[in-house]
């Protein structure tokens, strides 16, 4: 009984996460990618790492807080740029292919030894090392405080100051999203994602609406990336190809093209996954061994994905009227 | 079958309207061709620049690259390929503001190619073309459509997931909350999306479309796809629309009124360029008719002579396409073999004249 309450509690505490509401702000950024301008952005893990760089690095330079956020905002919209400018002319799936392979050469130049004065090379860069600025803005008194069955300290890396920092982020974003999506701008994308060449037979710059909606979902990844390594270190190979992929599940999970479907499958899907593999370990542990449980766990992340874009492609959220004429 | 009908229906002469002759119309009321009719005689009151238009046209010659009275676009010597393959050699060719002019032509004639280059959606090999006193050769779609000249497309472009409605005001031209700074703040744009909103039921009521505007696009029918299309080009206050097969695919009591909207359209002094199958929706409509073959245009002039030049009929048409190729006298072996032998005839004039 107790140890199905560990369970229960572990399972709980990945709903209010930060690495939870680090994915749901990720797939907020890819959801304006993929839900609503129908953008195949296979490299979200790039934007996030760049951003967590961005801040890491900013911040080690000596940079204020803000400012290093605004670091990691412009590192992720240059990086936009440099993949939207040659390939959001081309048809959609040269983007996928650019955007994946973009993001491995950050990831490994990231880890390479030529930048490591910067980057730390493999090891990363040690949370200790970029954290202070964050930390010296909570407001909360010093000490731990529990909520039902979750107990954390105050303030520090695995804290109650960085979940409320980046649920509020995620709140933010959601208000943003909210309000472009439901503007006539927000309207110009959903047409580009249904027939980009009819909005273009409408006298729109389809590609410069592109490319807007590429960088503010790049951006809102690379703050993503910044949630990410506030309770712990940065590490390139944390942040690769299985990132993007549990970036999509989430949103897939979730519903595409709706407002809160990135957040509520960022939520479903990480205490599902804590309350799988912690059962798993309970249950199978001695059977197939702890490493094993986690190769396994993955296989089934995997399988989820297949299953729920062939069975329930508008995810929990999305509108079915919508789903039934979606053939082309 | 006996022999003597066959010959009756066959040898019969084609009647001008271009009624398709034998039994069949007599056995379904309401074919294409009927409807057309009726849509011609419906639409016979025309505002006065249209009378005006029909007149000066009618002092035009009908050869190929005439020079029209008020032109509003003119294309000079457009050429696209492709590899080796001249898709569209256009010499000279002047759209008359104001007119319904129907492009048309067999398979493969280039009539679409040529109407994505004018439309900036291709790229000619070389070639110039003024819309409106303006040079908009080299530009991209969205600002040839910014310039007052629209289309639609072969294959209906309704953005399904998107509501009637929302179709409609996606077309609306310089909507402020369309630019990203601005669009998060709703009080900057508020008022044109009113005006916007209440331009868009006008059209809609006029295409009688007004009842599904909260609808999602996808679930309309092929033929009201075809209207809502034709109503959201509308919305972008165009001065000449061009329509890539407005017919194709739409029953014959909707093409009715979608004639009746095209004439409409040239009523209010827009320009409407069409390329179309439908022979019977040429004749009617159109106030000025270019055949295009091979890529070049090679007959243009009023619809009631074009068509019955007869070397535009017999190359460009199909020297039979006025026989209804459903009628059993077809499958008759002394029938199949003269039309054979004409056709064979044909070929061989055509070789001797090049």
């Amino acid at each position: 009984m107790e140890e199905f309450l560990r369970i229960l509690t572990q399972a709980l505490a990945e709903l209010v996460a930060p690495s939870t509401a680090a994915y749901a702000l990720a797939a907020i950024g890819l959801n304006l990618h993929f839900g609503y301008t129908g953008l195949l952005n296979m490299g979200q893990a790039g934007f996030m790492l760049l951003g967590a760089y961005g801040f890491g690095i900013a911040t080690i330079a000596g940079a204020p807080f803000l400012v290093a956020l605004l670091v990691a905002i412009a590192a992720g919209t240059v990086f936009a740029l440099l993949l939207g400018i040659p390939t959001l002319k081309l048809r959609g799936d040269y983007l996928a292919i650019v955007t994946i392979s973009a993001a491995e050469i950050i990831r490994w130049l990231g880890r390479s030894t030529v930048f490591q004065e910067w980057t730390g090379g493999a090891s990363g860069l040690l949370g200790n090392s970029f954290k202070h600025t964050f930390h010296e803005l909570s407001f909360l008194p010093d000490g731990r405080t529990a909520v039902g069955p979750l107990e954390y300290i105050n303030t520090g890396s695995d804290s109650w100051w960085t979940r409320l920092f980046a649920w509020g982020l995620v709140l933010l974003a959601l208000l943003f999203v909210w309000l472009l999506t439901r503007s006539p701008w927000g309207r110009v994308l959903k047409g580009i994602r249904e027939d980009e060449d009819a909005v273009r037979a409408l006298g729109k710059n389809v590609f410069a609406y592109k490319l807007q909606a590429l960088v503010i979902g790049g951006a809102l990844g690379s703050l993503a990336g910044v949630l990410y390594v506030l309770p712990r270190a940065i590490t390139p190979d944390s942040m690769g190809r299985t990132m993007t992929f549990f970036v999509w599940t989430v949103l897939l999970l979730g519903g595409a093209a709706t407002l809160f479907g990135p957040v509520l499958g960022s939520m479903l899907f990480f205490s599902l996954y804590m309350l799988m593999r912690t059962g798993m370990r309970a249950g199978l542990g001695d059977v197939i061994g702890g490493t094993q449980v986690e190769q396994l766990g993955g296989m089934l992340v995997g399988v989820t994905l297949m299953l729920l874009v062939i069975f329930r492609p508008q995810g929990i959220l999305g509108n079915k009227r919508e789903l039934a004429f979606n053939v082309r | 079958m006996s022999a003597d009908e066959t010959t009756t229906v066959t040898g019969a002469p084609t009647p001008a309207d271009g009624t398709p002759s034998g039994t069949t119309v007599q056995e379904t009321p309401t074919t294409a061709a009927e409807a057309v009719e009726a849509a011609a005689a419906q639409a016979a009151p025309e505002s006065a620049e249209a009378k005006q238009v029909a007149r000066d046209l009618s002092f035009v010659e009908g050869r190929v690259g005439v020079p029209k009275p008020d032109a509003i676009l003119t294309v000079d010597g457009v050429q696209r390929r492709f590899g080796g393959m001249t898709a569209v050699d256009v010499d000279h060719l002047e759209v008359q503001r104001g007119a319904i002019t129907a492009l048309i032509g067999p398979n493969g004639a280039g009539k679409t190619t040529l109407f994505n280059l004018l439309t900036g959606f291709d790229q000619p090999n070389q070639g110039q073309w003024q819309f409106d006193g303006r040079s908009i050769a080299g530009k991209s779609g969205a600002a040839v459509a910014r310039a007052g000249m629209v289309r639609t497309f072969q294959l209906t472009k309704a953005l399904n997931r998107l509501t009637v409605l929302q179709n409609m005001l996606l077309a609306q031209p310089k909507h402020p909350g369309e630019r990203f700074w601005l669009s998060w703040l709703p009080f900057t744009w508020a008022a044109q999306e009113r005006a916007a909103t209440e331009k868009a039921l006008e059209i809609l009521a006029r295409f009688k479309l007004d009842t599904k505007k909260d609808d999602f696009a996808g679930s309309l029918s092929g033929g009201q796809r075809k209207l809502l299309e034709m109503a959201r080009a509308l919305m972008t206050d165009p001065t000449m629309i061009m329509l890539d097969e407005p017919m194709a695919g739409v029953n014959p009591a909707l093409v009715q009124s979608l004639l009746g909207h095209v004439q409409a359209l040239r009523d209010e002094g827009m320009t409407v360029l069409f390329v179309e199958h439908d022979m019977h929706a040429v004749r009617h409509i159109s106030d000025w008719v270019v055949v295009m073959a091979e890529g070049r245009v090679v007959a243009e002039g009023p619809p009631e002579t074009v068509m019955q030049d007869q070397a535009v009929v017999d190359a460009y048409l199909g020297a039979h396409h006025d026989t209804d190729l459903g009628d059993d006298s077809l499958l008759d072996p002394a029938v199949l073999a003269r039309l054979e032998a004409e056709d064979k005839g044909q070929t061989e004039r055509e070789e001797r004249k090049r």
